[in-house]
């Protein structure tokens, strides 16, 4: 065993002042997630009480093992937005009755729970982390259905929902419905399409059509209870296949069905571990506020990784970016963390060679980003610095063993693509509270915007508007700064969590777990048909 | 020669006997009837015959059964340990009829003794003090109170005290009907009722030979409803003259019936230290350990040998310190005596250095009925265990014994642990003031109260709902290395429930983060 040599002190003055900002920018993060954990706000929240009725979390909380851990994906999602923070929706990977599974659970006090935009983009990728990590899901449902006034944007695409459903069911992953409330319209298809329903008798209404719409269409004079009731469900329709007879036995009955699921996991099973060696507190004092400045990520990978257990790999090649082997929990992984910033050739190649690698042995692969992105100039132009970013890119593009993303700092231009971000779809990304990801830094791309601008004016010889290029760059710049920021980008559901630093071994053991109810297979591995030998660059 | 011995009983007793018994080279049969299937005394023994039922007619009382089991078992010899057939003559009888070597006394000092009438009027012809015996149709107001007992009975069992005599109907029926049940055998005496008292007895032991000895009084005057519960020797009330005139007393009565074996003689005394015959156990006590503690014998490796036929010495070993016996109960004192039961989840005694037997030098020593998992039904007797304290003095042996039981972990039911701990620890007791009437005096309301104050039942709660935590952190399938409970978002509180005696406690613990 190889233990890494942590440089950091926790005594320094620049630790203490990275720890401050790192707080601060935690104490901003929490009074965001208070936003969604206060969902409708008091008064709905004591309506939906007073209906004798659990809140979404509660509901959640019930469902879980007692004690287990549950990771909220996208907690801040509709961020910015002109919706509640959360969505209206929890969305996380909790475990019931020892099987690793997606919750989906709609938050009637935000506006009935009706599904909005980000309602929509939030669920579909708790769906599909279900899908390619495959993990059951259980819904818990409560919504009114569509946001109306949006329902242009959520029509159309919302047919996804569905689809997704059952195509999980024909994968062979099990989805679970437990219908608290409403989930009428379209939301009846969500226990339509689900494998296992069940209804929660004087609470559930499951129909195509309310009582208005069915006489505006055909009529007939009906109630609630005989168009979508529990009890007709399980006694007429057949759509359920058990009435509880309140939420707490709805929630035992979604336990005992997860139980006899008869679950196996397919990835291999971790081996035992080690915490590390190095306090996991003191990833709040490594990144700083100031993105510029750099920082060795061995510091976090020593406070990280099973018993601060590092393995480089080409240490002296290719120095600004550190390719290391390690357990997570006793889950073998292949590490890429940025340790300068910029990507040469060097790092380039070696990062290519890396994933290789890593797809030969079956390792799932973290990418811990803080890059401002690939090295311009002629010099590195000249030396091909396009073909060794695509190398990066390909591989990265084509590996086939999970991937994690944690953005630590900057995640820039398109050193965000070669570490692996969202469009390369990891299996999960995340990002610390100080983190930052555009094309490149906001400083930067207003000094290009002003350069290119006074270039324009020079070749239009009309004179440069001084003043107006420093109001300009002003405003482009706390334009970027603003958009690059974690919250934002979590707002967008561009990544599945803004995390606190210290929990980061623990979201990184949670997910390799997750994803190891699915096979862990890297290109051709076992096949031999990778096509290829291990390139050497 | 006796090659392997039938315990006709169960528990600590049988337990007990096959202690001596494996150290004598000796081989072990236990019977054990259905509510005894998973009790240790069963798993101990070599060989183990099952009564089917769990009444103790079906069962621990049925002589036929007994001696069927023996037989089938390869058993050359009984023990009856106490209780049960131990004191009834004709299952002494059978025993040797069935060609068996029976560990007691002769059948016919057992039925002298048996009938407790006729034992109190063959002492007095022995020139022994008894009580007068009054004829339970002839109780005059001048004779109250009078306490109504089981001629056949022992272990309290059959007793009930009257204090008028309108009470004096129901209490012989029950008596009668308690009695019957107990011992099969339902003929009840009264006698005068001695309010504030002193129960003394004393070991005696005798060989076929002739030689009797007194091995010393145990004082057993701390009762709940006449079941012994404190047991000492010797008794802080007891000078060498009084002593001497009890060990003779004794001696005489077991010479009176040709006793041969273990016996014990109770008497009953007075602060003043006059006293009087009460009966003879025919049989071991269940305080025997303490006697043993201070003499250093083992007396059912004497039982065995004096059945074999062997002689004891001319004269018993001296007495070295005190010895106090505690009688562990699933029995709830502050809720009138009620037995508790359930599964026994957790047994531990700190600093036990001897189960069964002597420590080798002055210590702890537990004789247990039960262990980890034993389930501890309303069939029997609720008693759990027997801890000893054996120390140079009294009060080393009742701080000891007083700090064993305080550590103890019992866990699973209430007990009566918390009363044990107080009374060794009141200066009453360690004054010696020890009187039948001690726990009336000193109240139950303060010597049945909790051990643990609010802090620590609060403390108890909290390391139970944690230690919960852990053991499912350690036993999760998938997980199980995260954190307990750990969130990145903030969550409702988690909350668990704590149940302590009867009463619920429960507490939210607030989830990470």
């Amino acid at each position: 065993m190889t233990v890494v040599r942590s440089v950091l002190d926790p005594t320094s003055a620049e630790f203490a002042a990275n720890r401050e900002a790192v707080l601060a920018a935690l104490t901003e993060l929490d009074a965001e997630h208070a936003k969604a954990l206060a969902g409708g706000g008091a008064k709905a929240v004591a309506r939906h009480r007073s209906r004798g009725k659990l809140l979404p979390r509660e509901r959640i909380e019930l469902l879980l093992d007692p004690d287990s851990p549950f990771l909220e994906l996208s907690p801040l999602a509709a961020w910015g937005t002109e919706f509640a923070v959360g969505a209206s929706v929890v969305t996380g990977i909790g475990v019931v009755e020892d099987v690793e599974s997606v919750v989906i659970a709609n938050d009637p006090t935000v506006r009935g729970g009706a599904s909005n935009p980000w309602t929509l983009k939030k669920s579909l990728r708790a769906l599909q982390i279900a899908r390619e990590n495959r993990l059951p899901v259980i819904q818990l449902v409560e919504s009114g259905g569509a946001d109306l006034p949006t329902q242009k944007e959520i029509f159309i695409p919302g047919g996804q929902l569905f689809r997704d459903l059952t195509r999980l069911s024909a994968a062979g992953i099990p989805t679970i419905a437990l219908v608290f409330g409403n989930s009428t319209a379209g939301g009846a298809y969500v226990p339509g399409m689900s494998d296992h329903v069940v209804l929660v008798d004087g609470g559930a209404k499951v129909f195509l059509g309310g009582p208005p719409l069915v006489r505006m269409a055909t009529g007939e004079i009906a109630d609630e209870e005989e168009l979508g009731g529990a009890a007709m469900h399980g006694r007429v329709s057949g759509l359920a296949d058990h009435v509880a007879s309140d939420e707490q036995d709805a929630i035992r009955i979604g336990r005992r069905i997860v139980a006899r699921l008869n679950w196996r996991k397919r990835g291999p099973a971790p081996l035992p571990s080690l915490p590390p060696r190095y306090p996991e507190e003191d990833l709040v004092g490594i990144v700083g506020p100031d993105l510029s400045r750099p920082f060795d990520p061995r510091d976090v990978l020593a406070r990280v990784v099973d018993d601060s257990d590092v393995d480089e790999v080409k240490p002296r090649y290719g120095p600004s970016l550190v390719t290391a082997w390690a357990r997570i929990h006793g889950h073998p992984v292949g590490i890429l963390a940025n340790a300068q910033g910029v990507l040469f050739s060097q790092e380039a190649q070696k990062a290519a060679q890396f994933i290789q690698l890593a797809n030969q042995t079956d390792t799932p692969l973290v990418f811990l980003h803080n890059t401002t992105g690939y090295m311009v100039g002629r010099e590195y132009e000249q030396g091909g610095i396009i073909k060794h970013g695509a190398m990066m890119i390909n591989a990265v593009a084509n590996s086939r063993v999970p991937h994690l993303s944690v953005l630590l700092g900057a995640s820039y231009g398109a050193g965000h693509y070669g570490m692996c971000g969202r469009a390369y779809d990891p299996r999960f990304l995340f990002a610390w509270p100080t983190a930052k990801s555009a094309v490149m830094g906001p400083a930067q791309l207003a000094g290009v915007l002003s350069i290119v601008s006074r270039a324009a004016a020079e070749a239009r010889g009309t004179p440069f508007d001084e003043e107006g290029d420093t109001a300009m760059r002003a405003a482009v710049e706390a334009q970027i700064e603003a958009e690059s920021l974690p919250a934002f980008l979590s707002g967008r559901v561009y990544d599945d969590g803004v995390i606190d630093p210290r929990d980061t071994r623990t979201v990184l053991g949670l997910c390799l777990s997750a994803i190891a109810n699915g096979p862990i297979e890297g290109v051709g591995s076992g096949r031999g048909d990778a096509g290829f030998g291990v390139f050497r660059m | 020669m006796i090659t392997r011995v039938l315990v006709a009983n169960r528990g600590e007793i049988a337990r007990r006997v096959f202690r001596t018994c494996r150290d004598l080279g000796i081989g072990t049969v236990a019977v054990y009837s259905d509510a005894d299937a998973d009790s240790p005394h069963r798993a101990e023994a070599d060989r183990a015959v099952r009564l089917p039922g769990s009444a103790p007619a079906d069962t621990y009382l049925r002589a036929d059964l007994l001696i069927a089991a023996a037989r089938a078992a390869g058993a050359d010899a009984v023990h009856p340990g106490y209780g049960f057939l131990s004191e009834n003559a004709e299952f002494a009888q059978a025993v040797l009829d069935a060609g068996l070597t029976w560990i007691g006394p002769p059948p016919a000092a057992i039925a002298a003794m048996g009938s407790k009438v006729a034992a109190k009027k063959l002492m007095a012809d022995a020139g022994v003090p008894v009580l007068p015996e009054l004829d339970p149709g002839a109780v005059a107001d001048s004779d109250l109170p009078v306490l109504v007992k089981a001629s056949a009975g022992g272990g309290g069992r059959g007793m009930r005290v009257v204090r008028t005599l309108a009470e004096l109907p129901a209490a012989l029926d029950a008596a009668r009907a308690e009695a019957a049940s107990a011992f099969g055998d339902p003929t009840v005496f009264c006698e005068p009722y001695i309010e504030v008292g002193r129960h003394l007895e004393v070991q005696v032991l005798a060989d076929a030979h002739g030689t009797v000895w007194s091995l010393g009084e145990r004082e057993c005057s701390l009762q709940r409803r006449h079941q012994k519960i404190v047991e000492e020797t010797p008794s802080p009330m007891v000078d060498d003259r009084l002593r001497g005139e009890l060990s003779a007393a004794a001696v005489a009565a077991a010479k009176a019936i040709d006793y041969v074996g273990a016996g014990t003689v109770e008497f009953l005394a007075r602060n003043d230290g006059s006293f009087w015959f009460l009966e003879t156990n025919t049989r071991l006590q269940v305080e025997h350990p303490v006697t043993e503690c201070v003499t250093g014998l083992d007396l059912v490796a004497a039982q065995l040998r004096i059945a074999a036929g062997e002689r004891l010495p001319a004269a018993p070993p001296e007495p070295r310190g005190a010895a106090i016996e505690v009688r562990l109960y699933a029995e709830d004192p502050a809720r009138d005596w009620r037995p508790t039961g359930g599964t026994v989840r957790r047994f531990a005694v700190p600093g036990v250095t001897a189960e069964f037997d002597v420590p080798p030098r002055p210590g702890i020593r537990l004789d247990a009925g039960v262990a980890d998992g034993t389930p501890v039904g309303m069939a029997y007797d609720p008693m759990l265990a027997k801890v000893i304290g054996w120390a140079p003095t009294r009060e080393e042996a009742a701080a000891r014994l007083a700090a064993a039981l305080a550590g103890a972990r019992v866990h699973g039911m209430t007990t009566n642990r918390d009363l044990l701990v107080r009374t060794l620890r009141h200066p009453e007791f360690l004054a010696g003031r020890t009187d039948t009437a001690f726990f009336d005096r000193i109240g139950l309301g303060q010597l049945a109260s909790p051990l643990a104050g609010p802090d620590e039942v609060r403390l108890a709660a909290l390391a139970a709902a944690l230690a919960g935590a852990a053991t499912r952190r350690r036993d999760a399938r998938v997980l199980g290395g995260l954190p307990s409970g750990w969130r990145n978002v903030p969550s409702p509180a988690a909350a668990g429930g704590v149940r302590r005696g009867g009463a619920d406690r429960r507490g939210g613990l607030p989830v990470h983060p």
